[in-house]
């Protein structure tokens, strides 16, 4: 019983506001489970746009042009902000962002595996746009009108910034496929290493699903990891044409009847090695977080202490 | 059979990046959490964009400015610390809003007036 209602009572009204599309806001009253799935999904979600900004990060001294260079920096800290619109939205929930933090540094949390893959080449910041975001859009637009109202809202925000991160990656891409043999080659290098990896980040096929979705009825997510996939397929195998390059599938191909590309069968074996810790740069980008939040240590003391003394100062002078 | 997940939502069960090891940041305590306003334009009202940690007010509006408004969304900020907002309770939203239920007059279209009468 909860202030006298009793919880079959709580949450049947709670699907029935699910069900009507009215949004859950925070001091709701939600099922224990919903509330840790959305923990759970929106601080990973949070992780992957912090991590995230590591492969590129890579990449920003080393920009062809100071264009170049100005466009990622602007991108990488949209990355930035959106794991703090991401964690806002968490600690709605009633954690806390120290939580998370530890959770990521001490590898209890996860994030998205693609982010564990090397940017090789100057291509890949081509390619990390273009196919790495627009993967994550194709999840974020959905999330967009996901039940939880800040969830909702910061995808809502996400989205409107993230277009432009795909778009430049087109470019870059474009600009090299129209360049020396030399380029190109870098361009098809690059699409090649990051396809198969973007196809991953949807997540396991749906027949490999062990239990029935409550993802789903409860509106947390909209659409499911194959029909996601296969809209991003879709939309891919055609941008791809206009870059004059192809894709690493030989299966690849349109099917009329079903009215979507077909494609070839996905590593599984390398995904979930990923997803363990064994991928390329899973303990590379761990340590580079935990680095840079350990030596940021005396920056976040400093303000503290900063902060204290004039609140003391303050009430002294009050006095 | 491994278990369904999302981008953004893999299970506990699964491991992450590398193996967990203990890290020394747990004694440190979150600078506290603001509320952020945004005026958009001059003769637009301020509105609740989100929040954000800050050790104090000025720095909690520098950082407003750098997450909040980097395509000229905003013209002027306030932040609010979070724990002075209060909230009326949801649970009791439907007795608490019932008074404004049966007074449907305070709506204009509740006036039946002739189609002739004009600019009212």
């Amino acid at each position: 019983m909860i202030n006298g209602t009793r919880i079959p009572e709580l949450e049947k009204s709670f699907q029935d506001k699910i069900d009507a599309e009215v949004k859950i806001e925070p001091k709701d009253w939600m099922p224990e489970a919903y509330r840790k799935t959305l923990v759970r999904q929106i601080s990973q979600h949070a992780h992957s746009e912090i991590v995230g900004m590591l492969p590129e990060g890579n990449w920003i001294t080393r920009a062809p042009s100071l264009k170049r260079k100005a466009v990622l920096l602007a991108k990488v800290q949209d990355e930035a902000g959106h794991g703090l619109y991401l964690y806002s939205a968490a600690e709605t929930l009633g954690t806390s962002r120290q939580q998370m933090i530890d959770d990521l540094l001490s590898g209890k949390a996860k994030y998205s595996s693609i982010f564990n893959y090397p940017t090789l080449t100057w291509a890949d910041m081509g390619a990390v746009g273009w196919l790495v975001d627009g993967a994550a859009i194709m999840n974020q637009v959905m999330l967009c009108r996901t039940s939880y109202g800040p969830y909702a809202r910061a995808m809502v925000r996400i989205c409107k910034e993230e277009s432009f991160h795909q778009r430049q990656g087109f470019e870059i891409l474009l600009t090299l496929s129209q360049g020396t043999d030399a380029q190109k080659a870098m361009c098809q290098d690059s699409i090649n290493r990051w396809w198969w990896p973007s196809l991953m980040m949807f997540g396991p096929k749906d027949s490999d699903s062990t239990h029935s979705d409550q993802s789903m009825k409860w509106k947390v997510k909209r659409k499911t990891n194959d029909q996601l996939r296969q809209e991003f397929i879709d939309m891919i195998a055609e941008q791809v044409k206009i870059l004059n390059m192809t894709l690493p599938d030989k299966d690849l191909k349109w099917n009329e009847a079903r009215g979507h590309y077909d494609f070839g069968e996905i590593n599984w074996e390398e995904f979930w090695n990923v997803v363990k810790g064994n991928g390329p740069c899973n303990k590379q980008r761990l340590e580079a977080r935990r680095k840079a939040h350990a030596e940021g240590a005396w920056v976040r003391e400093a303000a503290a202490a900063y902060a204290n003394k004039k609140s003391a100062h303050l009430k002294t002078h009050a006095a | 059979m491994p278990r369904k997940f999302y981008y953004g939502d893999i299970p506990d069960a699964q491991g992450a990046g590398t193996n967990a090891t203990s890290t020394n940041t747990s004694n440190e305590k979150d600078w506290p959490l603001w509320e952020v306003f945004i005026r958009s334009k001059q003769g637009l009202d301020h509105k609740h964009v989100g929040s954000l940690h800050a050790a104090d007010a000025a720095m909690a509006i520098e950082n407003a400015r750098d997450v909040y408004t980097r395509r000229m969304e905003g013209i002027s900020i306030w932040v609010v610390e979070s724990k002075y907002v209060h909230a009326s309770n949801p649970d009791d939203a439907g007795a608490f809003y019932e008074p404004a239920n049966d007074k449907v007059y305070r709506h204009p279209t509740f006036y039946d007036l002739p189609d002739e009468l004009s600019h009212m």
